[in-house]
Order: structure tokens, then C-alpha cells, then sequence
């Protein structure tokens, strides 16, 4: 019961901050961008303009809603709600902390990729239920891409998987109190980054919004607190790819190798540096995301295809392979 | 038909094929007919309408895309939405008049449109302009070409994704601003060039800041070329994407970067040279690959040889008027006109009437402008007005090759390639 009532405390408080971490992503990235492009940057509604993720959502919840004539409304409804919900479901097997999570279950990394593969239908449906041709166009590389870096993706947290050898989240972050995944992995690591960013949908991997050529993508035609979700759902996505790479590959809530000099800690003092350190390597990954964004260009859809299907695919398999040896030759003869 | 009585759900879900014959019908008031074969639905393309309202296509340019998955089958481009009718405006004004409708046609650039104009009707009304005059043209000219070509590299940069760049090339915009409103009191529209000369000499801090400029400038292209050059990403997006044959370039009619991108060196600056261009040293780059990584590194180098010219500039800058000094010709200044009666006469005399060539005369003159050859052809009666008043714009003739560059290519290349093209749609259009 004490441990049901736990797992209540910080699915709450978790969903809770990983609402906010939307909006503090947004006004991140904000001034990241502004920074990177020698401007200021959202600095008027409340100190250091802190409050404009605020200003911004209550602007969308007084637009207008429009759903285009010909569209289908019931389906144009529930699109942009798929890839929020995908969004706070995720966080349910993350550990933030030593015995800090909500549920621990024996599947947990199988969950998270089929619960990062559903958020793809939101952007396809949203597409279709447009009835607008550059919508369709944007819904449609939303499920090519989805289905070109799912692969890649699993194969390198399958390889992740052979080192705790469970499939559990919490196990796998265990296994990685002395040596981070990403100093056993690093290719690994590399290819999960990348189709982290497709998964997320953000440049370079953003040719499902194109805003050049395709206007707004899949969310052309939506306006008022319907985009408002697509918004929320985007960097939802970007913060639980971040909280994703944290946990698969950089140790979780561990300090580098501290499986050797950390010392015993009460629980509580335990707790709050566990999650500290979470937050600092999600906060730094979210950067990451937003960094690249203003930086390079994006992708065309069969350079995007390309990469997927013949570089990152044989490239994790052989990873995988390379991996699975050599632990197979290390238990063998250690 | 699409029913368009009511917006508020009634309309019927007609969606695919009506909408798409209207839009086979558009182009076939235009004279263009697209076979349609709607017996199999399976075999119905997508057409795509871009434009004139669309976030990247550099103004009102319409694209018709028919659409073979992400593949374009085949592409109208639908020009004009910008006409203005500026050649008939040009016919009930005087020459100078006219002039600061010409600073409207390719805004990016309005210095060297400005001296298109002065140049033509300087040669058909034969009048010679000073030497500094000419100087002060070239440094105008050159700068008005970086900042045309900066906005280039930042729109065709953005259009490939990488949205920080077009702020940081605008960064560098806004210092050439700087210097236009110092030189003419304009920064946009400058209007600073004179038939017969330019208008006033360079400010002692107009030329310290094009000196600045000159020796800053070079710094920033080359951190850019680092970002770009070997960017794999950026490098991929352009390398052989919208390529055209030197024979289908020249076919079109295409001008400026865009043939220079092709393999040949046409510059009207070393091909007729006007003002001083025969004085400066310069180079004319070329690429044989005529695709849009040949157009971007064309214009790079260009800015870069545009930094070179004005600095053999500010160095021979002679001494000496900047107008020439004969009052049936050109205006007199302003110190004959506030103080002289005949000074008064002559500026009446010249805004009434203006320059009036010889009757019967007609010519042609072009300079290189940024986006390429741009003409001036004016025929003569004798009187202040043009009889006729042609401009071969650049902007057009480029266009003309983007149908041929777009067959085949991907939809996302579409954006990429008018950036690389460089129209500019209030030039194309007139």
C-alpha cells in the first residue's frame, strides 16, 4: 500500500514537471535561438520574460478553432491529443532516482518503444484529417520516417539490453553504476541520438513540418489549443528523448562511476542528488536539441530514407553483433 | 465546381478531383493543357498549388506541381502577379523621373538599377559623366551586389532549414543600410545615382564606413564558408540539385550567376564594360557543374570580388565633380539653384522638360546587375519622355530556366532551387 501510494506521489509530481518542462523548453529554446542569432529574445512578460510560455499559451486558447470544411472533424479532434498522451505515458517505467519511479516492470524498454512508435499516428491522422495536400504530404513522411528509424533505434537499445541483460529500465540503469553506456556503447549511443531526433521529429530530421516547402507540415490547417497540443506534444517529445538518452546511455541518475566513490547517503539526501543529477543530463540533452535546431539544415526525404535504411540500420545490427560477441567471449572466459 | 455558398460545414467532402480540374482549368487559361486521365484513380497525380501566398517562394511566384509521390512530374510557373506596369509609368515621366521606379523593380539591388537607367540615357542623350562620378557608381554598384547576394545566401540557406543564418547574413545587410543612408539619405530605395553623375559625393564618414565594411566584411564570409562548405547536410541539399545544361541556360536566356554557374563567363562587366570596370581588377567566377552548390559558391566568390573592386576603388578614387557640368543635360546643383537665377531656370527647365535625347534615337544598355544582365532599350521622339521604354530584366530570364531545373526533382528541392535562382519577383514581373 506504502508503495502504491509512492508510485501515486511521483507519477504526480512527475507528470506535473514534465507539463512545465514544455513550457520551459519553449522559452529555452526561445532564447537559445535568440542567442544563437545575435537577438534578445522574449524578454517582457514577467523577469527575463519567464512568463511568456505563459502569454504564449493563453494566446492560443483565445484563438479561434477552425477545422477546415472538407476535413474529418472527429479525427482532426483527436490527432493532436495521440502524440500528448504517447508524450506522459512514456515517462511511466523512467527511473529519476534510486527507487524513485512509478513502475517497474520486466518489459519496460519494450513499452517505451511501443509507446514511442504510437505517437506517429497523431501526426499522420492530423495529416490526413486536414484534407489539405501539403498536410497529407507532411503526414505521410511523418509514418515513412517513423518506420525508417524505428529499426535503427531498437536495435541500439537492444544493444543497451545485453549489458543489463533484462529488460527492465530500472535494471538497465543499475547496470550502469560504474561504466556509462555510452563509454561501453559509443556507437550505440550515436545511433540512439540520432533517431532520437527523427523520433522528435526536430531538425534536421523535421521535413515533417518543413516549414519551407511544406508550410507548417502536418499542422497547417490547425489553429487554437489543437496546434497548441501539437506544440506542447513537440517538446514534451524533445524533453523524453532527452530523459531517454540520459537513462539508456549516460548512467541514469549516476554520477560518473559512482558505483566507486560515492559514499552510503540517507535516502532522502540520496533522492535529491539522484534526481538533480537526472535533470542536469536531461537539461543538457534539451539543450542539445535546441542547439542543433538553429544550426544545421534539414534533411531531404530520400537523403533522410537513405541514412536510415543504409547506414544507421547495418551499422546498429553490426553494433549489436560486435557486442553480443564480446560479452558472450567475456563470460566464456572471465 | 466546388460549392463555395456556405463556409459553416455544408460544403460537400468533393475534395480531389474537382479541385484539381480547377486547376487544370487556371492553366488552361493560360494557355498551358495538362491531359488529364481520371478513368483510374490509382494513376491521379497530386497537383500541388505554391503560391503566390507561400512562406518560401521569395515573393508572389505561383508554382503548379504535379506530384509523383515526393517526386515532381512536371512544373507551370505562373509569373505576374506583381506586374505594375512600370514600362508604361516610364513612358509619361521624364528620365529622372522615372528613376526611383526603378529602385522598386529588383529592391535587394536599387543602386545598380539606378545606374542601369542613368547609363542607357546617358548613352542615347550622349552625356558624359565624371570620372569620380563613375567611381563613386562602381562602389555603389558593388555594394548594392553583396547585399543582394547576402540576402541570397541567407534565404536559399533557410530554405534548406538552417533558419539562424539568414539573421546572421542580415546582420551584414544592415551595415550596408548603413552605409546606402550615409552615401544617398536612403537606405532602402536609394536613389543616389544622377543622370549625368550621382547625386552628391561621399561623406569623409560614408567613406570610413565603407572601409570598415571592406576590411570586415572578408572575416564573416569566410566563417560562413566554414559553417557551409563542408556542412554535409548543406552540401548534400545542393550538390547536383537542380542542374541545367549549358545549352538549355542559354536557351532560356538565363543571365548573371545562374549562367556563370554553367560554365560561361558572361559578365557585362568585363563583356562591355561600363563606368570604370575596364580600370578595376577583378575575377569572373564560373563553375561548369550548373547545379545550385555552383550557384552558391558563384555568388560567394562574387561578394568577395565585390570586396576587391571597391577597394582598387576607394584607392583610385580621382578627384573632381560628381555631375557633369552642362545644364541642358543634368541638374545643376544645388548651390546655382539657390543662388543663381540661371541655376533656378535650368532645375525648372529640367524637371518640366528633362533630358531630351535626339528624336529617332533608339539603344540598349545593360550593366551587371546582381542578379545578371539587366537592359534598359529606349526609343526616342525628341521630347523629356521615353517613346518606348524596354527592361530586360534579369529576374525574368532566370525564371524561365526554373521549369526545366524542377522536372524530376523532389518537392523539397523546390524552395531550395528559386532560392538558388535568385528571382526576384518585382523585377521579373515589372
Amino acid at each position: 500500500m506504502a508503495e502504491l501510494t509512492f508510485s501515486l506521489i511521483v507519477m504526480g509530481i512527475s507528470l506535473f514537471m514534465l507539463l512545465n518542462s514544455a513550457a520551459v523548453a519553449v522559452y529555452a529554446e526561445r532564447r537559445i535561438a535568440a542567442f544563437i542569432q545575435n537577438r534578445v529574445g522574449p524578454n517582457r512578460v514577467g523577469p527575463f520574460g519567464l512568463l511568456q510560455p505563459i502569454a504564449d499559451v493563453l494566446k492560443l486558447i483565445l484563438k479561434e478553432d477552425v477545422t477546415p470544411t472538407l476535413g474529418n472533424k472527429a479525427l482532426h479532434t483527436i490527432a493532436p491529443m495521440l502524440p500528448v498522451f504517447t508524450a506522459l505515458i512514456t515517462i511511466a517505467v523512467i527511473p529519476f532516482g534510486e527507487g524513485i519511479y512509478i513502475t517497474d516492470i520486466n518489459v519496460g524498454v519494450l513499452y517505451l518503444l511501443a509507446v514511442a512508435s504510437l505517437g506517429v499516428y497523431g501526426v499522420t491522422l492530423a495529416g490526413w484529417a486536414s484534407n489539405s495536400k501539403y498536410s497529407l504530404l507532411g503526414g505521410l513522411r511523418a509514418a515513412a520516417q517513423m518506420l525508417s528509424y524505428e529499426l535503427p533505434m531498437g536495435v541500439a537499445v537492444a544493444s543497451v539490453v545485453l549489458f543489463a541483460a533484462s529488460l527492465s529500465v530500472v535494471e538497465i540503469v543499475d547496470s550502469q553504476e560504474v561504466w556509462w553506456n555510452i563509454i561501453r556503447n559509443p556507437l550505440g549511443f550515436i545511433i540512439f541520438t540520432v533517431a532520437a531526433f527523427a523520433e522528435a521529429n526536430r531538425t534536421p530530421f523535421d521535413l515533417v513540418e518543413a516549414e519551407q516547402e511544406l508550410v507548417g507540415g502536418f499542422h497547417t490547417e490547425y489553429s487554437s489549443m489543437k496546434f497548441g497540443m501539437f506544440f506542447l506534444a513537440e517538446y514534451m517529445h524533445v524533453v523524453i528523448a532527452s530523459m531517454l538518452i540520459t537513462t539508456f546511455f549516460l548512467g541514469g541518475y549516476h554520477l560518473p562511476f559512482a558505483g566507486l566513490w560515492l559514499p552510503e547517503m540517507s535516502p532522502v539526501w540520496k533522492g535529491i542528488l539522484d534526481v538533480s543529477v537526472f535533470v542536469a543530463k536531461t537539461g543538457f540533452f534539451v539543450f542539445f536539441f535546441i542547439w542543433v535546431r538553429w544550426t544545421i539544415p534539414r534533411f531531404k526525404y530520400n537523403q533522410l530514407m537513405k541514412l536510415g535504411w543504409e547506414k544507421m540500420l547495418p551499422l546498429a545490427i553490426l553494433n549489436f553483433v560486435v557486442i553480443a560477441g564480446a560479452i558472450l567471449l567475456y563470460n566464456e572466459f572471465f | 465546381m466546388i460549392e463555395t455558398g456556405s463556409i459553416m460545414g455544408k460544403g460537400k467532402p468533393t475534395f480531389f478531383k474537382e479541385h484539381q480540374n480547377a486547376l487544370y482549368k487556371s492553366l488552361e487559361d493560360k494557355h498551358t493543357t495538362i491531359d488529364v486521365d481520371d478513368t483510374d484513380p490509382l494513376r491521379t497525380r497530386m497537383v500541388l498549388n505554391m503560391g503566390p501566398q507561400h512562406p518560401a517562394t521569395h515573393g508572389v511566384l505561383r508554382l503548379l506541381i504535379e506530384l509523383d509521390g515526393e517526386q515532381i512530374a512536371k512544373t507551370k510557373l505562373d509569373i505576374g502577379y506583381l506586374h505594375r506596369g512600370i514600362e508604361k509609368i516610364a513612358e509619361n515621366k521624364t528620365y529622372q523621373e522615372f528613376m526611383p521606379y526603378t529602385d522598386r523593380m529588383d529592391y535587394l539591388s536599387p543602386y545598380s538599377n539606378n545606374v542601369a537607367l542613368c547609363t542607357a540615357v546617358e548613352k542615347i542623350a550622349a552625356i558624359e559623366v565624371p570620372e569620380r562620378a563613375h567611381y563613386i557608381r562602381m562602389i555603389g554598384c558593388e555594394l548594392a551586389r553583396i547585399s543582394s547576394h547576402l540576402l541570397y545566401l541567407g534565404a536559399m540557406v533557410m530554405d534548406t532549414g538552417a533558419i539562424s543564418f539568414f539573421i546572421w547574413t542580415f546582420r551584414e545587410r544592415e551595415k550596408l543600410y548603413d552605409i546606402f543612408d550615409n552615401l544617398g539619405g536612403h537606405r532602402f530605395t536609394i536613389s543616389h545615382s544622377r543622370i549625368g553623375g550621382v547625386h552628391n559625393d561621399l561623406s569623409p564618414v560614408c567613406l570610413d564606413m565603407i572601409r570598415t565594411f571592406v576590411d570586415e566584411f572578408p572575416k564573416e564570409l569566410t566563417g560562413w564558408g566554414k559553417l557551409l562548405n563542408k556542412n554535409r547536410i548543406f552540401y548534400d541539399r545542393n550538390d547536383g540539385v537542380g542542374r541545367i545544361s549549358t545549352e538549355d541556360a542559354i536557351a532560356m536566356g538565363m543571365t548573371g550567376p545562374n549562367i556563370r554557374a554553367t560554365g560561361i563567363a558572361y559578365d557585362m562587366r568585363r563583356f562591355k564594360p561600363y563606368a570604370r570596370y575596364n580600370e578595376v581588377d577583378f575575377e569572373v567566377p564560373t563553375r561548369l557543374e550548373g547545379d545550385n552548390l555552383a550557384r552558391y559558391y558563384i555568388r560567394t566568390e562574387e561578394m568577395a570580388q565585390s570586396i576587391e573592386i571597391i577597394r582598387q576603388c576607394l584607392d583610385k578614387l580621382p578627384k573632381g565633380p560628381v555631375r557633369t557640368d552642362n545644364a541642358k543635360k543634368t541638374y545643376p546643383s544645388k548651390d546655382e539653384v539657390y543662388y543663381s537665377m540661371e541655376g533656378l531656370i535650368h532645375d525648372f527647365m529640367m524637371t518640366d522638360t528633362g533630358v531630351c535625347p535626339p528624336a529617332g534615337v533608339e539603344c540598349y544598355h545593360a550593366i551587371e546587375a546582381p542578379k545578371g544582365e539587366l537592359g534598359f532599350y529606349i526609343q526616342s521622339d525628341g521630347t523629356g519622355h521615353p517613346w518606348r521604354l524596354k527592361i530586360k530584366s534579369p529576374s525574368f530570364s532566370n525564371l524561365q530556366g526554373l521549369e526545366v531545373m524542377l522536372d524530376g526533382e523532389m518537392i523539397a528541392d523546390t524552395v531550395v532551387m528559386i532560392g538558388g535562382v535568385d528571382p526576384v519577383m518585382g523585377e521579373s514581373d515589372k
